[in-house]
């Protein structure tokens, strides 16, 4: 049940601001230095529902099961997505919208990578994505978590979404360069996404950057145009990937409809959403299992039961991974990828007898809600074992534990990015041993930006493993 | 037994339908049907694997 009723003449308790309001007389200097200590005052303070103020715009920030359910589950007319986060449209560029209303998500899923058929073929190539990753180890080194996970999940985000042609055109080059695209969004953008300062000045550098990479990619197709089939060894193969089907379609006087600039803006939106969110939580699930090294175990003895000969990491192997698979949605709960989902009422509404207004921003916390303590015991203890049955901790509370939020708006990636992260971790945990080789409190996110990443220096070790299996 | 599914939450990713293909059908629509009212017990243990792997847990199985 929920309290709101868009029908009725809304008439709501006026919300609580959060207190500590800046010389700008709003919270945006706190938000861009300590986002979750201002969220969780808002809820100490205001309850489920409160208020704090954000360059000029209030924020309505809802925690708790009853306000989050209403947040997920209200539609585009209520709550609206495509105004709320000013800070993409310079990094995907104009005309390429951040989201799209969940009927269009329905045709993505369906007709795109992500659907379930596909999964099987996904999964075997991030686990060859990974292999040759590793293959550039030597037997022990080290290794920074941020820039080594980021640079694996370009190569599988681009392959299973574009294409495998197109990602081996790529090198650590577009990596960087999609770092700095991640790294531009500075809250300030609230304020003036083209605000002259260094975040910006190279988020605008790298897009151009990016551009210019496949503009050359694009260049050399025209030059050498693909077989529509090559014969592999075990019969032929689709070679065409979404560049060459982007780059075939013409206007009617014969030129080519995509210029590269809004090519590059398509694949910079495809690989967004999947990019920092998967790469932060790789590495953050092995500092966490690095930290708790019974759980380590019990996640290998687990990879050593599956694995006992020379399976390949398909599909199939990685369904039923238990522990592994509670310690990847634990590192989730503590460490969510979106610590702030963001909508624009577009009517005045009440929600849990508080008035919103239109044109108030509205915004659920993942960071907040997956940490409320009735939902999850020892919130701020990494515990796998809270998914296990029969606690089960996440389908018992599908409304505040929301690292991919909830509702229509869900993560439409998230069957995808929880295979991939257990292929990661069987191709990692089977043939390589880690260790954390700074003290363990020292791992923490960079909050001074939208889009959260590892803060460096974030550095483990590896060894090949010596184990004998068995 | 039969299942209820929530439009709200139903984003069709189709895991149903590979899980109980005799029993879901994702249209060309992107809607999810539910081709039984009533599920046999045959088809139960296919049935509840969709509703345990739905990405969205937009469906249940319920009595009567």
């Amino acid at each position: 049940m929920t309290t709101a009723d868009a029908g009725a003449t809304p008439a709501g308790k006026t919300p609580r601001m959060v207190s500590g309001a800046g010389a700008d007389g709003g919270h945006l200097e706190e938000l861009r230095v300590d986002p979750i200590g201002l969220m969780e005052r808002v809820r100490a303070e205001c309850g489920d529902v409160g208020l704090f103020r954000l360059a000029g715009r209030e924020v309505i920030l809802l925690t708790g099961a009853e306000a989050n359910e209403f947040f997920f589950r209200a539609p585009e007319e209520l709550l609206d997505q495509a105004e709320a986060y000013p800070f993409m449209t310079p990094i995907f560029g104009e005309g390429v919208v951040f989201d799209a209303p969940p009927e269009r998500r329905r045709e993505m899923l369906h007709n795109q990578a992500l659907r379930d058929k596909f999964m099987r073929g996904h999964a075997e190539t991030i686990a060859r994505e990974v292999a040759t990753m590793v293959e550039r180890w030597d037997d022990a080194g080290r290794i920074d978590l941020l820039d080594w996970f980021a640079e694996l999940t370009i190569y599988t985000s681009s392959a299973c979404l574009i294409g495998p042609r197109f990602r081996h055109e790529l090198d650590h080059r577009f990596a960087e360069l999609y770092h700095d695209l991640e790294q531009g969004t500075d809250a300030l953008a609230y304020v003036d996404p083209y605000a002259d300062i260094d975040s910006f000045r190279r988020r605008d550098a790298a897009r151009v950057g990016l551009v210019a990479l496949v503009s050359a990619i694009m260049a050399r197709r025209q030059d050498a145009p693909p077989e529509s089939e090559q014969v592999a060894e075990d019969g032929p193969v689709e070679d065409r990937d979404l560049l060459d089907v982007l780059m075939s379609i013409r206007n009617p006087d014969g030129t080519e409809r995509f210029s590269a600039d809004e090519v590059t803006g398509m694949f910079i939106s495809m690989m967004f959403a999947g990019h920092h969110t998967t790469s932060g939580t790789a590495a953050w699930t092995l500092i966490e299992l690095l930290r708790h090294p019974d759980e380590l175990s019990a996640v290998r003895n687990e990879l050593d039961e599956l694995f006992t000969g020379d399976e390949t990491v398909s599909y199939q192997a990685l369904r039923e991974i238990p522990r592994l698979e509670a310690a990847i949605k634990e590192a989730l709960r503590l460490h969510p990828p979106l610590i702030l989902l963001l909508r624009v009422a577009k009517e005045d509404l009440v929600i849990n007898g508080v008035q919103i207004r239109a044109g108030q921003m509205v915004g659920a916390s993942p960071a907040v809600s997956n940490r409320i303590a009735e939902d999850f015991p020892a919130p701020d203890t990494f515990d796998p074992s809270r998914y296990l049955t029969p606690r089960e901790e996440d389908r018992t509370n599908p409304w505040t534990w929301i690292p991919f939020g909830a509702g229509r708006h869900r993560c439409v990636g998230s069957a995808f990015a929880m295979m991939q992260l257990k292929a990661i971790f069987c191709v990692l945990l089977r043939d390589w041993e880690f260790e954390l080789d700074q003290p363990f409190d020292s791992y923490r996110n960079d909050h001074s930006k939208m889009v959260v990443q590892l803060a460096q220096p974030c550095s483990a070790r590896y060894r090949r493993a010596t184990r004998s299996p068995g | 037994m039969r299942i209820e599914l929530d439009p709200d939450l139903c984003q069709g990713h189709g895991v149903c339908e590979s899980e109980a293909p005799a029993v879901f059908l994702l249209g060309k629509d992107t809607e999810v049907r539910i081709l039984k009212d009533e599920i046999g017990e045959d088809e139960l243990a296919s049935v509840r694997q969709a509703v345990r792997y739905c990405p969205n847990q937009a469906l249940r199985l319920v009595d009567g």
